[in-house]
């Protein structure tokens, strides 16, 4: 009997003090893992409307790109392969007066996005993608000029000073898009 | 000095014990709520991808858009519509209505485009048009990452 009574006094429980820990920790573990789906996209200003007719604008400060319903891309009237779109993008826009044809200045420079109806869309992403590629090597550049890794870089580093951004001021992308002709 | 001992014996403890439940059930109601509420999608979005593509981070902002040819059924596929949150929009004048009201409760709106990759441009200058009627003219073409 005493031995018996000995065992019965040993109690066996599992420690349950850090359950809780356990399951806070669980509890964060999902609060910041469901959030963590980013979307990603091209991303554009519209031109707001207005009654106003467009200020003029000098035809050597516009470079037209057209795609047409064959996804056939012409760059101020002529045709150009996709992949030659950025470098042109690029020549054009940091020309800084150099050349009579092309851009005054990259602040001037506008770069027209001209579709049809019938254009497919995902031709005309890769053409946006181009051009996007092109200003985004432009900035990069800049940036690199100004002693950082990447655009990406500058930009966190002006917006945790709270500083302007003088690489999107002396780069600042314009891009018109006109409303596609109607399809014959 | 006996006064002052009778009181530290009284004990002050909050009763731990049913913590990790009360813990468990945050948690099972942030497992359950948390999921995203994925929109019923009426038509096929299948996005394209791109290379220089930026992340919207503050997804509070965004509102979604969706083109692309609507779902009959078993891999039929109709003409090409808009949805917005879960209707299918006929008349795109809606859009500028919808859009203008998320724009009041939202000022900062990011209009998210999600169109499907064989889809025409026709209808995404359309609404681009109702976007610029309503005054939301900061958008977004989502893409996928080109794999590189």
């Amino acid at each position: 009997m005493l031995l018996k009574k000995k065992k019965t006094k040993g109690e066996a429980e599992v420690p349950s003090s850090s359950l809780a820990d356990i399951a806070f920790l669980l509890l964060i573990f999902f609060l910041v893992v469901t959030t963590i789906d980013v979307d990603t996209g091209i991303g554009l200003v519209l031109p707001p409307l207005s009654d106003e007719p467009p200020p003029p604008i000098r035809e050597r400060n516009m470079l037209k790109i057209l795609v047409n319903n064959q996804g056939l891309i012409l760059v101020n009237e002529s045709p150009s392969a996709l992949r030659d779109v950025k470098d042109l993008v690029i020549s054009f826009v940091d020309n800084n007066g150099e050349d009579e044809e092309l851009s005054e200045s990259p602040q001037m420079a506008i770069v027209s996005i001209k579709t049809d109806r019938d254009t497919p869309y995902d031709i005309y992403i890769d053409m946006l993608d181009e051009v996007m590629g092109a200003y985004r090597e432009l900035r990069d550049a800049e940036s690199r000029v100004r002693g950082f890794r990447s655009y990406e870089q500058y930009r966190t580093y002006v917006d945790e000073r709270g500083l302007e951004d003088e690489i999107r001021d002396l780069y600042p992308q314009k891009i018109s898009e006109a409303e596609p002709d109607p399809g014959v | 000095m006996a006064h002052f001992k009778k009181k530290a014996k009284a004990k002050q403890d909050v009763p731990t014990s049913s913590m990790p439940d009360i813990i468990f059930m945050l948690l099972i109601f942030f497992m359950v709520t948390t999921v995203l509420r994925e929109v019923e999608l009426q038509v096929r979005v299948q996005l394209t991808s791109a290379t220089n593509i930026e992340k919207i981070e503050q997804k509070r902002l965004v509102s979604y858009v969706y083109i692309g040819p609507r779902v009959l059924g078993a891999n039929r596929y109709g003409d090409t519509s808009v949805q917005i949150d879960d209707d299918l929009v006929e008349d795109y004048r809606v859009i500028r209505r919808l859009m203008y009201d998320k724009l009041r409760e939202q000022p900062k709106l990011i209009v998210s485009i999600r169109v499907d990759r064989e889809s025409e441009m026709g209808v995404v200058s359309d609404v681009k048009q109702e976007l610029r009627e309503a005054g939301t003219l900061r958008i977004n073409y989502s893409t996928r990452r080109d794999p590189i």
